[in-house]
């Protein structure tokens, strides 16, 4: 079990490589100048050359990327060219908000679609199951935005039950906190649900269809129980690898809803560097977004284990 | 049909007239036809738009953000432009931008899956490409790719295309390496065909209904990115009237005006739905191995 934890683990180092040559260079050979457009429109070579200077981009290329791995591998992820501060810093202070509102989508996601897929595989082809995967493929098709704008019209602006925008941190209390992430997790987790909710009934249909479920049923034991700890648990390898895929969406969300929401997140601060094109924070944080989606898989890789007893490594 | 697998539908061919056959089909995979005729609809509309709108670009202070009536449809903005006008003239780029990476990320992903699946040796670094990219969210990518360069609408295609070809080229390498193992692929080896006929005559074809189902996805995410970019502020142009970036420009005004948010919007989730739908369908009877296991 150790060694396949650290076997796995070392897999994603490669992963990480790819992704950091790839953000670096990329970003680098896109056609369009940093420098040009930090220095402004009517700036002189000599002024060029400055900016240049001060952002070490005048150094080799090959010496930039190992510096600014190096610089990584020790927590340093460079510094804003706009604010000067390290880019550590600045996704530190927006990380809470971004986490919050991921957790919160993920609980209220799993903790509604599961019971709607385990209740579509029950009733499989009448009207509730019907219903509920009509929602899938509805959820599917629906833009994160204009889920966010049509909560917000109806239980905010019209009803009045909960706030239009923003988010209070968890230091205020417990509840501004929750209210302030109801709208956001709904909007960012609708596709999600649906996504969570299709694969239940799948593999839940797959899993009743079985001897042994027939042979539980058989003996008399009810209904619920044949289901929840029978059915569900065998169920369960497609539905959390599933979980895990979605957490890639949610992240790809999060940058959209925390615009609608006016949510002060990492998704705000990677829009807000992007349209100043400061770089620094736009290579940081793709690298931190794209180690945690590498994370999550592992997590998942390694939660087979203890989900189907059968998988061994 | 050529490309249909053999199910027992396909073996016993309805009988009667072709409108009773027409009808035949429909029932048995309605969500092609729906999906295909809501798809079909909307780039009819498209195509129209010169033709049914006013001009999207005219502005009215007089009008503004007037809701929808008879005289305007679908309302105005805050500058009097006629958001019925904008929608329809919005759809060409939705669709244009969806159609596209479609099918540039098809090709590409098929050519690049095709060798990976076949030429082992290189297939492990590609294939760890494959992974880092698919690594990064597709939207962090796209709007970082399109701010460093001048914002264009060919940019923002090359922008959604990157992060899109390793989904194709998984799958086109998933049935490369199953067929591949074929004992029809080994006599072809042993017949001694040359190494690209043998990938174009011999595998290629296996791998096109996987991949038109999933370049069908593809497409769908597409227009689920552009629309999210232009949101953003990243995507197309701001002058252009895509639906992202009307419903961007709505924001200021949305209390007042949530017209400019929700028809927009609605457009979006429709063609969205119906290019899904469409690829639902064609995963059922293209590729009934996939739709057992969905």
């Amino acid at each position: 079990m150790t060694a396949y934890v650290l076997r796995r683990l070392l897999a994603t180092i490669p992963v990480m490589v790819v992704v950091a040559v790839f953000v670096f260079f990329l970003l680098r050979l896109a056609p369009g100048d940093p420098v040009a457009i930090i220095a402004g429109e009517d700036a002189t070579a000599e002024q060029l050359a400055a900016v240049r200077r001060k952002l070490g981009l005048d150094r080799p290329i090959l010496e930039q990327f190992l510096l600014w791995v190096v610089g990584m591998l020790q927590g340093d992820f460079g510094t804003s060219i706009f604010s000067n501060l390290p880019v550590s810093r600045l996704i530190m202070q927006r990380l809470e908000p971004t986490v919050s509102l991921t957790l919160s989508t993920l609980v209220v996601a799993v903790c509604l679609a599961i019971p709607l897929g385990v209740l579509a595989a029950r009733k499989a082809h009448s009207l509730v199951d019907r219903l509920v995967m009509g929602f899938a493929v509805m959820g599917f098709a629906m833009p994160v935005f204009l889920v966010g704008y049509v909560l917000i019209y109806l239980f905010s602006v019209k009803l009045g039950w909960l706030p239009v925008q923003g988010y209070r941190p968890l230091g205020d209390g417990l509840w501004p906190w929750a209210e302030s992430l109801i709208l956001p997790s709904f909007a960012l987790g609708i596709t999600y649900m649906a996504l969570i909710a299709r694969i239940t009934r799948a593999s839940m249909l797959e899993v009743l269809a079985q001897d042994f479920i027939r042979t539980a049923d058989s003996k008399g034991l009810s209904t619920n129980r044949v289901l929840l700890l029978h059915a569900l648990k065998n169920a369960s390898v497609p539905i959390v690898t599933v979980i895990g895929i979605g957490i890639a969406l949610l992240i790809s969300g999060v940058v959209i809803t925390e615009t609608v929401f006016n949510i002060p997140g990492l998704g705000r601060l990677t829009v807000d560097a992007v349209l100043k094109r400061d770089y620094p924070i736009v290579q940081g944080l793709i690298i931190v977004f794209a180690a945690a989606k590498v994370l999550v898989n592992l997590i998942i890789d390694i939660s087979y284990v203890f989900l189907d007893p059968r998988i061994r490594y | 049909m050529a490309l249909a697998a053999a199910t027992s539908e396909d073996v016993v061919p309805p009988a009667g007239s072709p409108l009773a056959r027409a009808a035949t089909a429909i029932r048995r995979n309605p969500t092609i036809f729906v999906g295909a005729l809501l798809l079909l609809a909307l780039i009819a509309m498209a195509l129209a738009a010169p033709w049914i709108t006013v001009d999207p670009f005219k502005q009215a202070p007089i009008n503004r953000l007037r809701p929808p009536s008879e005289r305007f449809w679908f309302g105005t903005d805050q500058f009097g432009r006629d958001v019925f006008s904008r929608t329809i003239y919005g759809s060409r780029v939705s669709l244009i931008v969806g159609l596209t990476v479609a099918g540039i990320a098809g090709l590409i992903g098929l050519a690049i899956g095709l060798v990976c699946g076949y030429f082992r040796r290189i297939d492990g670094v590609i294939m760890r490409v494959m992974d880092g990219i698919m690594a990064i969210p597709s939207i962090l990518l796209a709007i970082a790719l399109i701010t460093l360069t001048r914002p264009g609408l060919g940019i923002v295609i090359a922008a959604i295309v990157i992060p899109e070809v390793p989904r194709i080229v998984r799958v086109v390498r998933s049935v490369v390496l199953s067929i591949r193992a074929q004992p029809y692929v080994e006599s072809a080896i042993a017949g001694g065909t040359r190494t690209g006929k043998l990938l174009v005559r011999h595998i290629l074809p296996n791998t096109l209904a996987p991949l038109i189902v999933q370049a069908t996805y593809v497409c769908a995410s597409a227009m689920l990115i552009e629309a999210g970019l232009s949101f953003l502020g990243a995507g197309v142009p701001p002058e252009i009237p895509s639906w992202g970036n009307i419903i961007a420009q709505g924001r200021t005004f949305f209390q007042i005006a949530p017209w400019t948010i929700f028809i927009p919007g609605a457009f979006l989730a429709a063609t969205v739905l119906a290019v899904n739908m469409l690829g639902d369908g064609l995963r059922d009877r293209l590729d009934p191995r996939l739709a057992r296991r969905m």
